[in-house]
């Protein structure tokens, strides 16, 4: 059992949560990940590290409240007991000194690039931040963020607030040079941004978090096609070279149980209380 | 021994073999002859004394009986269930040669859920050590080992990645084979020896060997984390939807219990024609879930014929009579999907048998221009599973084969010193039993380990 210490609501359905989770706490690096179950009826969900803190023992990740068990997660108030958690999983990121690194953050995956950037920020990297949401109300750790980057971009896909998409990078990268590319958020957004910096050869690490069940390289169904061989997301990445991603195939793996998770969400709007957490 | 009927159990997920009533359990011990020499003591990998619990079974004694068995086995419900018996202490017996062996297996199976029924009693623990040993992974080798490093009073902590403790057991084996409440009986019995449980802790990741050595406290380890990275065909369009790998697909069923979604969270989807790759148990297990998850046909595709099949010839025939449809001497080439991304159909090549391989067994070989089309909507890939290669990455020093098992010798010992291993992370993918003995073995080694150095 691991209990949450702190609940704070970043965004409109955007959760931070601090669990009490000293081991896991004293062996998180950046670019890891955790996977919850809230009990005993419930799924496997990873969730990227968003910090940790070994002296107070604590864990911080960040969601949307989407599907059944965010939801549920959701509903959770400080003090309040989280049943399983397992991490931390998957590869560190590689962080030391690159030059200048050029950092895509999108949704709740604003929250890992924070202490992504930090790191590197502490390595001696130059860093240009971009972070988006789908509307202006959906951004979160904004003045954090623009506190640890040497510069700093918005982006909204209706516009609401800073640019207008990702089409602007376009320019940026094209009036500057960059010796690395690290992008987090949604696949289609990663898809974007690897478009837009393979034709100047950046290298481009890009961290996938695909349909997982154990995530310790048992099941095998977060598996992606990289450069034509067969990755396991969950032992091989969580980052891989984003120019050598088969995002199309990914996206396809992506949808495979939709329906079955809006089942599972409409379901218990029905049922209401979520309280048949265990 | 009854079972359910083949019409009714491939519609649920209760307990296929029903077990023996108590007069059918006497009347099978009483045929038991009591060999001055016993064969079949031979055959078990934990070497239960099994003439001496069949003749208390026999005499009514059941406490002392299933006390006789568990001298030996932590586990007897479940290697009453699914040892493959007739591999082993059946094979011995006696009177295997001139007729039917003694059904030594169903006669365990008997004793153990009869203490079930019952309550435990707890053994007698010897006195404390004060030495601490790190078991990893609650399977049958790891909890094997804990039962006996605990019992000879040792301080044991198993760490287990999993939310749920059992290994295979939970993830692997189906509940109509074995119910899931019967391996937490017997974890809970494990743990009343006094064995610490930590679950979701993948050492490797969450501590490393030298780690639990060094600044854990632990006197010695014991690695038992199993074969459990699944392999595939590496044919084009393996990445489809609707294609699983056998542990995925088990993993969703049995230890999510998705068969119960959305009452269970996990999903899963089974479409109408499912195809299963591989004639081991496991391609058994998956095929009989898949039927029972509402599939109208399901196949077995295998790339051999019948007689090289390595699955028990009990499960072979209990699929058989639920329904599945063995498509043998076949093996497909390409998966071809929808627009969806989901696969629709298997292209397969027809195959022969050749001279035999390196396992024994007459190699498969391609029929030219043989190739056919299944039309399928689930996939299945069960063709076997390598060693879990977290611990190997994460520990320097440890010796590996080049197949990433770890070397150990009979008695598990490794190339470092205090680090034992046993089971499928050592032999690869066998038996439930086979790592059980393993278990008990690296127990008794690591005891006298411990017991020298002073």
């Amino acid at each position: 059992m691991y209990e949450i210490v702190k609940v704070e609501e970043l965004a409109p359905k955007i959760k931070l949560f601090e669990v009490y989770a000293p081991d896991i706490a004293e062996k998180s690096r950046p670019g890891q990940f955790i996977i919850i179950i809230t009990g005993e009826k419930g799924e496997r969900v990873p969730l990227t590290i968003a910090g940790y803190d070994v002296k107070k023992g604590t864990i911080t990740f960040v969601f949307n409240e989407v599907g059944k068990t965010t939801r549920q997660l959701g509903m959770m108030k400080k003090g309040e007991c989280i049943w399983n958690i397992t991490g931390p999983l998957g590869n560190p990121s590689e962080i030391r000194n690159f030059g200048k690194v050029l950092c895509v953050a999108g949704g709740v995956m604003i929250a890992p690039m924070l202490l992504q950037v930090k790191a590197l920020r502490e390595a001696g990297n130059t860093v240009v931040t971009v972070m988006g949401a789908r509307i202006k109300e959906l951004l979160f750790f904004k003045e954090e963020m623009k506190a640890l980057s040497h510069r700093f971009y918005v982006a909204t896909d209706d516009g609401s607030e800073g640019y207008k998409g990702l089409s602007f990078l376009k320019d940026v990268l094209a009036s500057e040079k960059f010796d690395r590319c690290i992008a987090m958020g949604p696949v289609a957004m990663l898809q974007t941004v690897c478009g837009l910096t393979k034709p100047y050869k950046i290298p481009t690490i890009v961290a996938l978090m695909p349909i997982m069940v154990d995530g310790m390289g048992m099941c095998g169904v977060c598996r992606v096609s990289v450069g034509g061989q067969m990755k396991f997301g969950c032992v091989d990445g969580p980052e891989f070279d984003g120019h050598l991603v088969d995002f199309e195939e990914l996206i396809k793996r992506q949808r495979m149980f939709l329906p079955e998770e809006r089942l599972s969400a409409l379901l218990w709007e029905l049922g209401g209380c979520g309280c048949g957490a265990s | 021994m009854p079972k359910q009927p083949p019409e009714v159990r491939r519609h649920n997920f209760n307990e296929v073999a029903l077990g023996y009533t108590e007069e059918q359990a006497l009347e099978e011990a009483d045929r038991c002859l009591q060999c001055p020499k016993p064969q079949c003591v031979k055959g078990c990998p934990v070497e239960v004394d099994i003439p001496a619990f069949i003749k208390l079974l026999r005499e009514g004694k059941y406490e002392e009986g299933i006390r006789k068995i568990k001298e030996k086995n932590s586990l007897p419900a479940i290697c009453g269930r699914v040892c493959p018996q007739e591999e082993q202490c059946q094979k011995m017996c006696v009177l295997g040669k001139v007729g039917d062996s003694v059904s030594i297996g169903r006669l365990e199976r008997f004793l153990a859920d009869w203490e079930r029924a019952k309550g435990f009693t707890i053994p007698e623990r010897a006195p404390p050590t004060g030495k601490r040993v790190a078991v990893i992974g609650a399977g049958p080798a790891g909890l094997t080992a804990a039962a006996d490093l605990a019992k000879l009073g040792h301080e044991v902590v198993i760490f287990e990645a999993l939310h749920l403790p059992g290994g295979v057991l939970v993830y692997g084996i189906p509940e109509f084979r074995l119910p899931k409440s019967i391996v937490q009986a017997e974890v809970d019995y494990i743990k009343k020896l006094g064995v610490e449980l930590k679950l979701g802790y993948l050492i490797g990741r969450t501590y490393t060997i030298p780690e639990l050595l060094k600044e854990e406290g632990f006197d010695a380890v014991f690695i038992g984390t199993g074969a459990g990275l699944p392999q595939f065909l590496g044919v084009p369009g393996e990445n489809l939807g609707g294609i699983y790998s056998a542990n995925e697909f088990l993993i969703r069923v049995n230890l999510m219990k998705s068969y119960a979604f959305p009452e269970y969270d996990t999903p899963i989807r089974v479409g109408r024609h499912v195809a299963v790759i591989g004639g081991g148990n496991v391609a058994m297990d998956a095929a009989r879930s898949a039927l029972r998850l509402g599939a109208e046909q399901v196949y077995i595709v295998y790339r051999r014929s019948r007689d090289e099949m390595p699955a028990r010839k009990e499960e072979i025939e209990n699929a058989e009579e639920e329904g599945v449809i063995f498509k043998l001497l076949t093996n497909p080439t390409r998966f071809i999907g929808d627009e969806k991304g989901w696969v629709k159909q298997m292209e397969c090549i027809r195959m022969e048998l050749g001279p035999p391989d390196e396992s024994g067994r007459r190699r498969p070989v391609p029929v030219k221009d043989s190739e056919f089309l299944m039309d399928v909507d689930t996939v299945i890939i069960a063709i076997g599973r390598t060693p879990n290669p977290i611990i190997q990455r994460t520990t320097e020093g440890l010796a590996v084969t080049k197949w990433g098992t770890i070397m150990a010798d009979e008695n598990g010992k490794t190339s470092l010193e205090g680090v034992y291993a046993g089971g499928d992370i050592v032999t690869g993918e066998a038996t439930v039993i086979s790592a059980m003995g393993a278990g008990k073995r690296a127990a008794r080694a690591i005891h006298e380990y411990l017991m020298s150095k002073r």
